[in-house]
């Protein structure tokens, strides 16, 4: 990239920053690059066992029976499990960091007991010497099952006379308990206006229905994790994780241990987007370790990650806008179901909250479904839920405006959510972005510059609210100057030296000086998942706090060491002075030298559970091009515009941008969970579960947008997921822009876009 | 837990002898690309005791061309070394249509044409190349070496006609004569790392105006990949045009017998088939009478 393309970012900030908004090398780079981190899978320990998890065949089935005497005789092996080694704990609610469920549901996920919900449910493990003897040792369980008629699809579950996935799951409808056995886990609702009048003051409706898929996260590092369970009853766990506080909260209950007798050691993460958030291995590793006293590790491959962890559903969504003829949107119905995979919990409610929210609406009104499918749990994909909403509503939005003959940009413009706008869901936006965003997509080279002959055009915006939540920060000042931060957000996209940044920052030295690390459990205060676009806000938040700390301390140092009111003191770039005596100053170097004999040592901390969080909202322009003889689209420019509050480290904004651009890609082109009759993932490899490649792709070019939140010291925004948000409207709307037609599935194979036009 | 014995075979005769001594249960191995995968995730077709090296035997390294014997390609000589040998660029050079199209550069490295045709996937994306250019492949067994017209060699999905005891020694492609040109092209989804939907390789040779000869083959549409008669006598005897052309490519998506399965419908597959065969007649059409 050249400075040009950065200069086209958008900075409406006006607080001028030191080391915020620099772009520093970051801290772990060369450990990661000359492939020094320590991965999980690299963990090794002195006599390490190996685990390995026997799956389901079947999509959905009881469990008549496991007989594992005869994997148990077997020569290596030490130790199997089942279901059966849990506690009983009996059920009760827990809290999975950015959800709850049921003890019993996240227990039965993690190894079946009553029934295999999905085609790769883990039913039973062993710890063996090796790997190979563990492999072999699957082979020796004996189960029985009764195949059951699988349900795949929120359409097939909701339907009269559906297979039944759960006997005890009653539908919960508007909050109440209809007490009738059902797939579907919950409807709900968020009303705002009249919709009906509002659609009977429309000058046109659009009314269309839109399908999408079950897709992968396909982070590159499968999920792992090594226990050793000691004799003294302490448990630890080191494992590929985003809530290494999440890990020790499940398994306290799901094994019933207090908190206090289990660490987790978050190893460095290659990859989570949200699917990294609940444990899957990290318990059957420690029931392992209980039985044979050793460590035991366990690594997925990556086919027992596509079929044994959480993708992001597939949905049905029904999308009714209705307008004046000026544009102005008089009502808007959204109909979303989703599927939870085999446990209630799907996004749906999270989809709900961001698929109108890009507009200011008299009159909406949404409905969501949980619905339970006999695929994997879904876990959270980077703004879940929020792409599927956003596929059907951005592309109903292009088609009212073509139908109005208005510009798309326009009638976004004409409708957009403003400060003071109140979402259909409830909350009322403070300042946000979106205009700004839609302005800068507008006013864009890309936009201004007509499409190529024989290419489609496409635009839309999406949204992704941030959560706060808790957060701890530690500072210790060396001896140098420099410091030692210490942290609990394990690491997926560069935040540790954002963070970093926001501590250099506050005391006024180079991030150089500050070496941050991500800690285990026993190490630092509680700090939720990173995830939700909270990290660099909330952690940031609190490295910032703690840094204050420092910073007061550091001038109440000085203030005793020169004998005068501490009040007299200020501490800028690095270096304490009076503010009356220009004698009077000290380097923040010079004062760290002299702590031991001034006092000791000075350390700050921070604990904050921020509530300031400020959305984010993201467009795309694409242009695209389709073989109409093989239906393959290919996309040749694209260009991603986000509102990110204040860019802490603009190369990694920009990665977030062009990283969640690509995962929006794969899902609008090729990604799919494909599903034989039988219920079972046909494509669980990465040859054939089509992420893009690199030759797949043109440059994503970004246009960082800087409204700043208001809620954040530096106006921070989260900016980790709203990206992913647009590209699956924005290159459906290309394509039906090259085409002519409406593409109203996904993902857009060129097998399906060359039907679309039967 | 199984293990797996390993043998270094110098000479034809000896990879021969480990073969017939090891009861069927032994595999040769070239560039090792698809049988150490197969072995790896125990594959039950490559059910191996023995795996033979056979990357040291001089005849499978020979790649020679003379005008008389046309181009000889020892069965484990690497797709790098074909796409950058000057007498497959001078004579073949439609065979780097596949050589270059195999796997990634380090793969390129290891995979040979040789591992391709034994391996016998229907999507093998030189295949459908090989049978283009007439190739025909020697065998070697217990009783000495016999040869195989390449379109003969695979008799179903990772079957061939290849026995248990026999290696593949080499591919012989004749000398294509003037007025040539052949392509192989496939499509997939992405634009790298995939199986081919479809694969057509085709060849022609053009004389005074008219198709003189013809192949057409095609991968990924049924058990093996399938030569296609009527395309062949669409084309030989006719003016070069479209509507040869276009006769050919609708008789290549008349012969397609694919599956439906993740990587497309079979209607999908037989529409393909037109269009690729139509799209590679025509590159191969532009190399005969563009020289290459």
């Amino acid at each position: 990239m050249t400075t040009a393309d950065y200069e086209r970012n958008m900075v409406l900030s006006n607080v001028d920053y030191k080391v915020v908004g620099t772009r520093p090398v970051r801290h772990d780079g060369a450990d990661k690059v000359t492939g020094r981190a320590i991965y999980g899978a690299d963990f090794d320990a002195s006599g390490l066992l190996h685990g390995k998890i026997l799956r389901s065949p079947h999509a959905h089935a009881k469990i008549l029976s496991i007989d594992t005497s005869k994997a148990e005789a077997l020569d290596g092996v030490k130790a199997v499990a089942t279901a059966s080694d849990f506690p009983n704990t009996g059920d009760k609610s827990v809290d999975l960091g950015e959800d709850t469920t049921k003890l019993k549901w996240l227990r039965d996920n993690i190894l079946a007991s009553d029934k295999a919900l999905y085609t790769g449910h883990a039913i039973a493990a062993v710890a063996a010497v090796n790997p190979h003897v563990a492999e072999e040792a699957l082979a020796l369980i004996e189960v029985k099952y009764e195949a059951l008629d699988p349900v795949m699809t929120t359409q097939e579950a909701m339907s009269s006379g559906a297979s039944i996935l759960h006997d005890g799951l009653t539908t919960q409808e508007l909050g109440e308990d209809t007490g009738k056995v059902s797939n579907v886990a919950s409807h709900f609702q968020h009303v705002k206006g009249d919709v009906q009048k509002g659609f009977s003051e429309a000058d046109v409706i659009i009314e269309r229905e839109y399908d999408t898929k079950t897709v992968h996260q396909g982070y590159i590092e499968p999920h792992n994790g090594t226990a050793l369970w000691s004799p003294d009853g302490r448990l630890h766990v080191w494992c590929s994780t985003q809530g290494s506080f999440v890990v020790r909260d499940s398994l306290s209950d799901l094994l019933g241990i207090p908190v206090s007798r289990i660490r987790v050691t978050p190893t460095e993460i290659g990859g989570g987007f949200g699917g990294k958030i609940p444990i899957y291995v990290e318990p059957v590793a420690a029931i392992l370790s209980k039985k044979t006293g050793a460590p035991v590790k366990i690594v997925m491959s990556r086919k027992e990650t596509f079929e044994g962890s959480g993708p992001t559903p597939g949905s049905n969504i029904k999308i009714k806008l209705g307008a004046k003829s000026d544009g102005t949107i008089t009502a808007a119905h959204a109909w979303m179901a989703m599927e939870a995979g085999a446990y209630p919990g799907s996004p749906v409610g999270a989809a709900a909250q961001c698929v109108f929210s890009t507009y200011e609406l008299e009159n909406a009104l949404i409905d969501g479904y949980d619905v339970v499918v006999n695929k994997p749990k879904t876990a959270a994909y980077r703004a879940p839920g929020a792409p599927n909403a956003a596929f059907g509503m951005e592309q109903a939005l292009n088609e009212l405006a073509a139908k109005l003959g208005m510009d798309p940009i326009d009638i976004r413009l004409k409708n957009v959510a403003v400060e003071g706008t109140r979402r259909p869901d409830g909350p009322v936006f403070r300042r946000i972005g979106a205009k700004e965003v839609l302005e800068a997509m507008r006013d864009h080279p890309h936009y201004q510059t007509a499409k190529e002959s024989g290419h489609g055009r496409g635009i839309a915006i999406g949204f992704w609210f941030n959560i706060g939540f808790d957060s701890a920060c530690n500072i210790a000042v060396n001896k140098d100057g420099s410091i030692n931060l210490t942290e609990g957000s394990t690491d997926i996209g560069g935040s540790r030296t954002s963070i970093a940044m926001h501590a250099a920052e506050v005391l006024g030295i180079p991030v150089e000086d500050v070496r941050p690390s991500v800690v285990d459990t026993d190490t630092i205060g509680f700090t939720a998942v990173t995830g939700g676009s909270r990290t660099t806000f909330a952690t940031g938040w609190a490295a910032y706090e703690a840094a204050q700390d420092v910073k007061t301390q550091s001038i109440e140092r000085a203030a005793s060491i020169w004998d005068v009111d501490s009040d007299s003191l200020q501490m800028e770039d690095g270096v304490i002075s009076s503010k009356t005596d220009s004698e009077l100053k000290m380097t923040f170097k010079e004062l760290a030298s002299q702590m031991s004999d001034t006092g000791g040592g000075i350390t700050g901390r921070a604990a904050v559970n921020p509530k300031g969080v400020g959305g984010s909202f993201c467009g795309n322009i694409v242009d695209v091009s389709v073989d109409d003889e093989t239906g393959k689209v290919t996309i040749e420019r694209f260009t991603c515009v986000q509102d990110v509050g204040k860019a802490i480290h603009p190369s990694y904004v920009e990665g977030q941008m062009q990283g969640g651009s690509v995962q929006g890609i794969g899902w609008a082109l090729n990604e799919e969970y494909f599903m034989n009759d039988q219920g079972n993932m046909a494509n669980s490899s990465l040859l054939d579960y089509r992420m893009p490649t690199s030759l797949d792709l043109p440059m994503i070019d970004t246009v960082i947008v800087e409204v700043a939140n208001p809620g954040h010291p530096f106006g921070v925004r989260g900016v980790g997921e709203a990206n992913i948000v647009p590209p699956t409207p924005a290159i459906a709307n290309a394509v039906s822009d090259a085409t002519g037609n409406i593409m109203t599935q996904l993902p857009l194979t060129p097998g399906a876009v060359l039907d679309s036009g039967k | 837990m199984k293990w797996i014995d390993y043998e270094n075979a110098k000479t034809v005769d000896e990879a021969v002898k480990i073969l017939s001594q090891s009861g069927g249960k032994a595999r040769p191995m070239a560039g090792g690309t698809d049988l150490i995968v197969q072995l790896r995730v125990k594959d039950p077709r490559v059910d191996a005791d023995v795996v033979v090296n056979v990357k040291d035997i001089p005849e499978l390294n020979e790649l020679s061309y003379s005008a008389d014997k046309g181009l000889t390609i020892g069965a484990a000589v690497p797709c790098h070394e074909i796409y950058n040998d000057a007498n497959v660029i001078a004579h073949y050079p439609a065979l780097i249509d596949s050589a270059s199209l195999i796997g990634g550069t380090q793969i390129q490295g290891r995979a040979s044409l040789g591992g391709n045709l034994c391996n016998a996937a229907p999507s093998g994306d030189s295949i459908p190349n090989l049978v283009a250019h007439n190739g025909v492949a020697t065998l070697a067994g217990p009783n000495g070496t016999r040869e195989v017209a390449v379109e003969d060699v695979c008799t179903g999905p990772r079957q061939t006609c290849i026995g248990k005891d026999e290696i593949l020694v080499s591919i012989n492609l004749p000398n294509p004569g003037d007025g040539f040109g052949a392509n192989y092209i496939r499509f997939i989804p992405r634009n790298e790392m995939d199986i081919a939907v479809v694969g057509a390789g085709v060849s022609v040779n053009i004389a005074g105006g008219k198709f003189t000869a013809a192949k057409v083959s095609l991968a990924s549409v049924a058990p093996t990949p399938i030569s296609v008669p009527d395309a062949i006598s669409a084309l030989v005897g006719e003016s070069v045009g479209d509507g040869p052309i276009q006769k050919a490519a609708n008789a290549a998506k008349e012969a397609a017998k694919p599956i439906s399965d993740m990587r497309g419908t079979a209607e999908y597959r037989k529409h393909l088939c037109e269009v690729l065969t139509r799209r590679a007649l025509n590159t191969a059409v532009e190399r005969a009478q563009g020289g290459k």
